[in-house]
């Protein structure tokens, strides 16, 4: 079963390997990944090279089924975050045997 | 628009006063480091009100050279996969349904 790497890790780390305070740590995490939220929040993609690129799409309305009851309902027009990775980020994931080895 | 590393760097030394812009350059590339680290090992990463990442396996399939037309066999992978947060997912959509509304 894999693990699951979340802000408390990588607050932790950033302790650790530069010194910051738990505090400063903690806060830093949190505005990397809110600041990156506010950006696509704001309609602006985000650009990390190296590791991937948040990109935004807006979908139109298209019809959709409540699978329970079999009942059309349109599923409303909408904007979406996806991320593409980048080649190293694919590259470094690529190489990975998986636990099925 | 788009905005790059550096900018987002910028904009999150600015909305602190408590590090200065260097520790948060060496900060952010350090997160984006532990992030690439984590999906090299398999590993998920879960972000609240974010999102979540993990990787998606690609069956083994037949290729083809585009130039030469030529088959090759291309082994089975892993890519790695978002997959937005409600937050991030409610935002994001809400944030257009009210600029249509206010035009």
């Amino acid at each position: 079963m894999p693990e699951s790497l979340t802000k408390a890790d990588l607050a932790e780390r950033l302790y650790h390997e530069l010194g910051f305070n738990k505090r400063e740590a903690k806060e830093l995490v949190d505005t990397f990944f809110d600041s990156i939220r506010a950006a696509l929040e704001a309609g602006d993609s985000v650009k990390l090279s190296g590791f991937g690129n948040f990109d935004l799409r807006d979908k139109k309305q298209r019809p959709g089924r409540n699978p329970k009851t079999g009942e059309e309902i349109p599923i409303s027009a909408r904007r979406v975050v996806t991320f593409k990775p980048g080649q190293k980020l694919r590259e470094r994931v690529e190489a990975y045997a998986g636990a099925q080895s | 628009m788009a905005i790059t590393k550096s900018e987002l760097i910028d904009r999150i030394a600015t909305s602190q006063d408590q590090l200065s812009p260097k520790d948060v350059e060496i900060a952010v590339k350090l997160l984006l480091e532990y992030m690439g680290q984590s999906l090299a090992l398999g590993d998920r990463i879960e972000i609240r009100g974010f999102g979540s990442f993990a990787l998606h396996f690609r069956d083994p399939r037949i290729g083809r050279n585009p130039k030469t037309g030529e088959s090759v066999e291309l082994g089975g992978k892993y890519v790695p996969h978002f997959k937005p947060g409600k937050e991030m997912r409610d935002r994001v959509n809400h944030a257009v349904k009210q600029k249509k509304r206010r035009r």
